[in-house]
C-alpha cells in the first residue's frame, strides 16, 4: 500500500504499524510513531492497522545538544 | 527603569522594529532566562540572549571547558580549556553585554533542585545532552508553570519544539520515557557538526525572546526538524497526548525522577 512515511511517499506491502517497523528495521523503542497526527502508544503497534495514503510521522530520539 | 543614552543605541535595531520598540525592550531587560547546558546549545542561546538584552541569563553546568567542545561551543576560547563551563560563558556574555546579570550554578540539574532554580525564571531553554536530563527538564517546567523551549542535536540533524504548560504537547506526550541507556548514539559517539549547534541553539533563542515579547506564533504543537545534508526544515505537527503521564488528563507522575545515568555526550 502507499504511504507517506516522513514526508516520502513508499510503497510497502504492510498491514499494520509494527509491519512497518519490521520491514524498515527499527527499533520500536527507539522512535515516537504518528499515524496521521495522533501518537500511537508503543502497546498500540501491532493493533494499528493501516490504510492506503495514510501518513505516518518517526520521530526518533535526538538527544544531543553538548 | 528608563534607558541610558547607550543603551537606546544598543537596543536601536530592536527598538525601531513596531513589534518590539521600546516597551518591548523594557520586557526583555526585566526578563529571566534558565539556561541548562552551557555547551553547543546553550553557547549560541546565552549570547543571543545576552546581545539582546535579556536582563537575567541562568546558566548551570558542572562541567569544565575540553578542548574537543571548541569546534561548536563558541562563547568558550582556547584558553578556557579546563575552566568551568559556566564562568567561562559567564565572562563573555558580560564583555559583550554588560547590562546582563549572569547567575551562575556549577552543578548538575537533579530532581532534588530543579524545580525551585526554575521557579526563579520566566523561560527555561533545553540545551542538556542526554535523555534523562531532558525529561527532568520537561517535567520541572510543567510542574512549575514555565514555558520550555526544547533543543536536540545529533550528526547533521537538529530539532526545536516550544512547550507552554496546558496550552501544547509536552516532550512526554511524544516520548513517554528515556530511551534505555545506550542505545541511541551520543555526539561524542557519533559527532556533530559544530555549526547544527549554532542554528538550532539560534531558533531556540529566537523562541525565548518571542515568548517574552509575546509576538508572532511560538513553535508549540510543531516539532521542527532541521536536516543540514538537505538544508531543509520539516515542520511536524504534534498535539497534546490525552494518555501523557505528565500533561494528560489521567496523569500519574507528580514527583520529578532522577533516572539512571547514561554515558552523557561528554562534550
Amino acid at each position: 500500500m502507499q504511504l507517506t512515511i516522513n514526508g516520502k511517499v513508499e510503497n510497502l506491502d504492510v498491514s499494520t504499524v509494527m509491519d512497518v517497523l519490521k520491514a524498515k528495521d527499527i527499533d520500536p523503542q527507539l522512535v515516537a510513531i504518528e499515524v496521521n497526527t495522533q501518537m500511537i502508544d508503543q502497546e498500540n503497534l501491532e493493533t494499528t492497522s493501516l490504510k492506503e495514503d495514510d501518513k505516518l510521522e518517526f520521530l526518533f530520539f535526538m538527544g544531543g545538544g553538548a | 527603569m528608563s534607558f541610558t543614552e547607550e543603551q537606546i543605541t544598543r537596543y536601536s535595531r530592536h527598538i525601531l522594529l513596531p513589534e518590539v520598540g521600546g516597551k518591548g525592550q523594557k520586557k526583555l531587560s526585566q526578563a529571566k532566562v534558565f539556561v541548562v547546558g552551557a555547551g553547543g546549545l546553550g553557547c549560541p542561546v546565552a549570547y543571543y540572549l545576552g546581545a539582546a538584552g535579556i536582563g537575567t541569563i541562568g546558566l548551570i553546568d558542572s562541567d569544565v571547558v575540553d578542548l574537543s567542545n571548541l569546534q561548536r561551543q563558541v562563547l568558550h576560547h582556547t584558553p578556557d580549556v579546563g575552566r568551568s563551563k559556566t564562568q567561562s560563558a559567564k565572562e563573555k556574555i558580560q564583555a559583550l553585554n554588560p547590562d546582563v546579570q549572569v547567575n551562575t550554578y556549577e552543578e548538575r540539574l537533579t530532581a532534588q533542585n530543579a524545580r525551585e532554580i526554575i521557579r526563579q525564571y520566566d523561560v527555561v531553554i533545553d540545551g542538556v545532552d542526554n535523555f534523562p536530563a531532558k525529561f527532568l527538564i520537561n517535567d520541572a517546567c510543567y510542574m512549575e508553570n514555565k514555558p520550555l523551549v526544547h533543543g536536540g542535536i545529533l550528526r547533521f540533524e537538529g530539532r526545536v519544539m516550544t512547550i507552554v504548560p496546558n496550552e501544547s504537547a509536552c516532550y512526554r506526550c511524544i516520548f513517554k520515557n528515556p530511551p534505555p541507556a545506550g542505545v541511541v548514539p551520543t555526539c561524542q559517539e557519533a559527532g556533530i557538526i559544530g555549526v547544527v549547534a549554532g542554528i538550532i541553539g539560534t531558533v531556540q533563542a529566537t523562541e525565548a525572546v518571542k515568548l517574552i515579547l509575546k509576538i508572532g506564533q511560538p513553535l508549540t504543537n510543531r516539532l521542527l526538524d532541521f536536516d543540514a545534508r538537505t538544508t531543509t526544515f520539516r515542520e511536524i505537527r504534534v498535539k497534546r497526548n490525552p494518555t501523557c503521564a505528565l500533561c494528560g488528563p489521567e496523569a500519574t507522575l507528580t514527583e520529578l525522577i532522577d533516572y539512571d545515568e547514561p554515558e552523557a555526550c561528554a562534550l
